[in-house]
């Protein structure tokens, strides 16, 4: 799924390390779903969403709407 | 893969089931051969080195159980499943093959040696497409 989480973590500084220790899930798991191989499920999802402050359509790109620009 | 609370535990259980079915084997296969069980003995020793085997196939699941990182579990569940395709269809091609005469016997706990090589198929599969890519 297309998601905006690079640029999110890249403007707050943060290594995908970093991102992963706030959400408790493994580096792996942040490359996996920063690089579209791997669709969160719903829970981690808004726990990305809350970590960011942001709604989770202003993270991840509905499949249904295409690009993310 | 992350060394995560889950995979250490997964790591150690199965490090100690194989010194545990080593151990198990080798006292069996001596205890055969010197003819120094029989009866329901017989059947104990006989079987303690498949309870190693399947305390492994117990590690697995309690690894899948325990793992918190959803996408680690994702991958050890492909991981299992891409062994259960490759064990089950290379147990059913021999077993039809050995049916009519065309290979020779092979014991059938040799299904569970080719589902552990299954897990590395698998590995490689997460691997080259794409759910454990450029890691």
């Amino acid at each position: 799924m297309i998601n905006r989480l690079k640029v999110l973590r890249a403007e707050r500084g943060w290594s995908q390390g970093d991102l992963a220790e706030r959400l408790e899930v493994s580096r792996q798991s942040v490359n996996a779903i920063e690089t579209g191989r791997y669709d969160p499920s719903l829970p981690l999802a808004f726990r990305i969403a809350e970590l960011f402050a942001l709604p989770i359509e202003a993270i991840f790109v509905s499949p249904s709407k295409g690009d993310a620009a | 893969m992350s060394r995560t609370p889950a995979m250490r535990h997964y790591r150690t259980r199965t490090i100690w089931l194989a010194l545990l079915y080593a151990l198990t084997l080798c006292s069996a296969v001596y205890c055969f051969k010197h003819q120094l069980v029989s009866g329901p003995v017989a059947w104990i020793v006989g079987t303690l080195p498949a309870l190693a085997i399947i305390g492994v196939f117990v590690a697995i699941g309690r690894y899948l159980v325990e793992e918190q990182d959803e996408y680690l579990r994702m991958l050890m569940v492909r991981q299992t499943l891409w062994a259960s395709g490759f064990a089950l269809s290379a147990a059913t091609l021999w077993g039809f093959l050995e049916a009519f005469d065309l290979v020779g016997h092979i014991e059938p706990f040799y299904v569970a040696v080719l589902w552990f090589g299954g897990l590395g198929l698998g590995r490689c599969a997460n691997r080259l497409f794409g759910a454990d890519a450029a890691l």
